[in-house]
């Protein structure tokens, strides 16, 4: 065998098996949108994280900016620390308020974020003041019930 | 025969192939050891990959397209039932990427590749070839199993990238142009859903784990066959049986440690 | 004249599974001389020149290689002095994926830094010593069983050794091959100056050419003696061997039970899981 025509080949190959590795990559896959490029670091304290997961989205007016990095329990606050990484083409205001929402009724956690209209923007490695915890479904059940059963009472 | 003979027999098999995993794992550290010579003279290692690689090409490419075409159509007969044939992207691209693409072009690849290396260094010991090299101070283990080695290392990811890619085509093709499908949503949904680091990463370690046990086992089986028609013959079919039975299992074990948490 | 000799014996046991293949081997094989191993297939003549080598280690005893204990060198003295043997193996053993040229060219590549023109005229005249220069574009599998030893000589000769090894270099071949293998082993000997184990069963051509025999049998030298001695020997052994008498020392029959019983005996069951 020609150590020419071998050499063309497995150039060709390993070409071949390269580019279909890179369209799974960018074509099938999610990568093209926000894990290349630069973040910055935010800190929010939650209450309850329900089902948080760490690498979660984080949007602002349903498009992604970021994603979830480290979610810590606090022991001197009795909170949850979650750290994300936010994209830095996107700046927020200090009054942004970070909610824990749900992505359709039964879907996967997210974090959002909501902003109010302070001219001063969240510097990297700040603190959200604002945050809104998940809501857990049980307890809305549970609060709904008893609402019912004081409304109930009240009517008696 | 008595039940007495049955155990003793039972016994005997088991520690023979106890004892044989542990000389294969030995000859398993002697080939990485040994490897200097595969990449400093990367030709012999660059020969090897067209020989497995390359010629394996067509059968992957092949047999991707197939399996993702059934993928589309059986897909979609389940989907729209409830309503949801707009997620046949989806369907078809997590299928492959996460487990049709790495394990069915690694049993592929371990019948056609990793049969002929059996077969090639088979042959080789048993005209005497391996020993003459020996005598001529030149390391058997360096000069030919290292190379065959880690050409299917190399291959075996680029292999597996190559059937995910054409089994989404064959997709995209029954289900798109064929079948109806929204092609917009047909990607869209699907690049939302699979995601780079757990999908396509994790399908890239399975087929390069996959790598390293069909060719480990493709390469042993070849050394240590017996010198004759018959013991080659043996060996090759050893190498296709213990590799396939060995991706399967290691596919279960890589799905539970990487796929636990979704 | 000669010095030291090239290959020393002493002792020498080797046994494999419990069974002893070699028991107290005592052999000589001075500088530049053919000596020829003689005996039946099977009674450890392969397995003196793989001690030789160093594939195989001794039970117990020495096997001394210009004055080295084989099994005492480690990795690289025994790469080293594997540089300086050649080996012709019983049918060639050539690496049939590459041409007569390269097979040829392959320890010189692999050993040495000569540039690729000295390595071309280097292998056209190893060849040429063998008769096969116009072969060397061939492929192994379109060569003849004699032409495919021939090559594997000018192999194993590519670096100019100091010690050469036959493994049965006669087997198999036509007349015409035979005397010309012959004719080969004798001359690259004398030529080079040389010494050259030949391990055979041919008595015929090796007696034209060897100048000290070992008789080996069952694992032991039951004979030995210069090419004229052997052949007027009065061993029985020896005496058999060399006149291929078909009963002597070397039963013709292989052990079994008196004829008589046996033919009146009943047949013997078919032996297997099937039956």
């Amino acid at each position: 065998m020609n150590r020419a025509v071998i050499d063309l080949w497995v150039g060709v190959f390993v070409a071949l098996g390269l580019a279909a590795l890179l369209f799974l990559a960018l074509k099938v896959g999610n990568l093209s949108s926000t894990d290349v490029g630069q973040t910055y670091n935010l800190q929010a304290h939650f209450d309850n994280i329900g089902g948080l997961k760490v690498r979660a989205p984080v949007k602002s007016a349903g498009v992604v900016v970021g994603r979830v990095g480290e979610i810590r329990f606090d022991p001197e606050s009795y909170t949850a620390k979650v750290a994300m990484q936010i994209d830095t083409r996107y700046q927020f205001p200090r009054d942004t308020f970070a909610t824990i929402n749900t992505s359709g009724l039964l879907g996967e956690q997210y974090v959002g974020f909501e902003v109010g209209g302070d001219p001063d923007m969240l510097k990297a490695g700040e603190v959200i003041k604002k945050t809104q915890s998940a809501m857990v479904l049980e307890k809305l059940i549970s609060q709904f019930m008893f609402s019912k059963a004081a409304e109930d009472d009240g009517k008696k | 025969m008595s039940p007495a003979d049955v155990l003793r027999r039972l016994g005997r098999a088991l520690t023979d192939r106890i004892w044989r995993l542990g000389y294969a794992s030995r000859f398993m550290l002697m080939t990485l050891f040994y490897s200097g010579t595969a990449f400093k003279r990367f030709q012999l290692t660059m020969r090897e990959i067209y020989f497995t690689g390359v010629l394996s090409l067509i059968i992957i490419l092949v047999s991707g397209l197939f399996v993702g075409m059934v993928l589309g159509l059986q897909g979609y007969d389940t989907l729209q039932r409830y309503g949801s044939s707009e997620a046949l992207g989806v369907l078809v691209a997590l299928s492959l990427v996460r487990e049709l693409g790495p394990v069915v072009s690694a049993l592929l690849f371990a019948s056609r590749a990793g049969s002929a290396i059996t077969a090639e260094i088979g042959l080789m010991k048993a005209t005497e070839q391996l020993s003459a090299m020996e005598m001529m101070a030149v390391n058997p283990i360096a000069r030919v199993v290292a190379p065959r080695f880690w050409a299917g290392v190399i291959s075996m990811p680029l292999l597996a990238g190559l059937f995910s890619a054409m089994g989404v085509l064959g997709g995209y093709l029954v289900g798109v142009q064929l079948i109806g499908v929204d092609e917009g949503s047909f990607w869209s949904q699907m690049q939302a859903a699979v995601d780079f680091r757990q999908d396509i990463m994790n399908g890239v370690i399975k087929s390069f784990v996959f790598g390293v046990i069909v060719s480990w086992i493709a390469v042993f089986e070849g050394y240590d066959a017996d010198p004759t028609a018959e013991g080659v013959s043996r060996a090759t079919t050893r190498t296709v049986v213990t590799s396939s039975l060995a991706i399967l299992a290691a596919d279960f074990v890589l799905t539970a440690f990487m796929f636990r948490g979704i | 004249m000669s010095p030291d000799p090239l290959v020393e014996i002493r002792d020498l046991n080797f046994a494999y599974d419990n069974r002893a293949i070699l028991t107290g081997i005592n052999m000589t094989i001075p500088r530049g001389k053919v000596v020829a191993i003689m005996g039946l297939s099977g009674c450890g003549k392969t397995t003196t020149l793989r001690l030789i080598g160093g594939q195989l280690r001794p039970t117990s005893g020495a096997v001394r290689v210009a004055g080295r204990v084989v099994h005492e060198l480690d990795e690289t003295g025994l790469y080293q002095l594997r540089r300086r043997m050649g080996m012709l193996f019983q049918f060639g053993a050539l690496f049939t994926d590459m041409s007569v040229y390269d097979n040829v060219a392959f320890q010189m590549r692999e050993h040495t830094d000569l540039p690729e023109e000295l390595i071309h005229d280097l292998v056209l005249m190893k060849l040429h010593a063998v008769g096969l220069r116009g072969a060397h574009h061939l492929m192994p599998t379109e060569l003849s069983g004699g032409m495919a030893r021939r090559v594997a000589l000018a192999r194993a000769i590519s670096l100019d050794p100091m010690l050469m090894m036959y493994d049965e270099p006669f087997a198999g071949l036509d007349p015409i091959s035979l005397s010309i293998v012959g004719e080969l082993i004798r001359k690259l000997n004398d030529a080079l100056g040389i010494s050259s184990i030949v391990v055979t069963h041919d008595v015929q051509e090796s007696l034209k050419i060897v100048d000290y025999v070992y008789f080996v049998s069952a694992g032991k030298i039951v004979a030995e003696g210069s090419a004229e001695e052997i052949k007027h020997s009065r061993e029985p052994f020896v005496h058999q061997f060399i006149w291929g008498e078909s009963d002597g020392p070397v039963n013709f029959h292989y052990p079994a039970q008196s004829y008589r019983q046996e033919l009146h005996a009943q047949p013997a069951r078919p032996s297997g899981w099937w039956s």
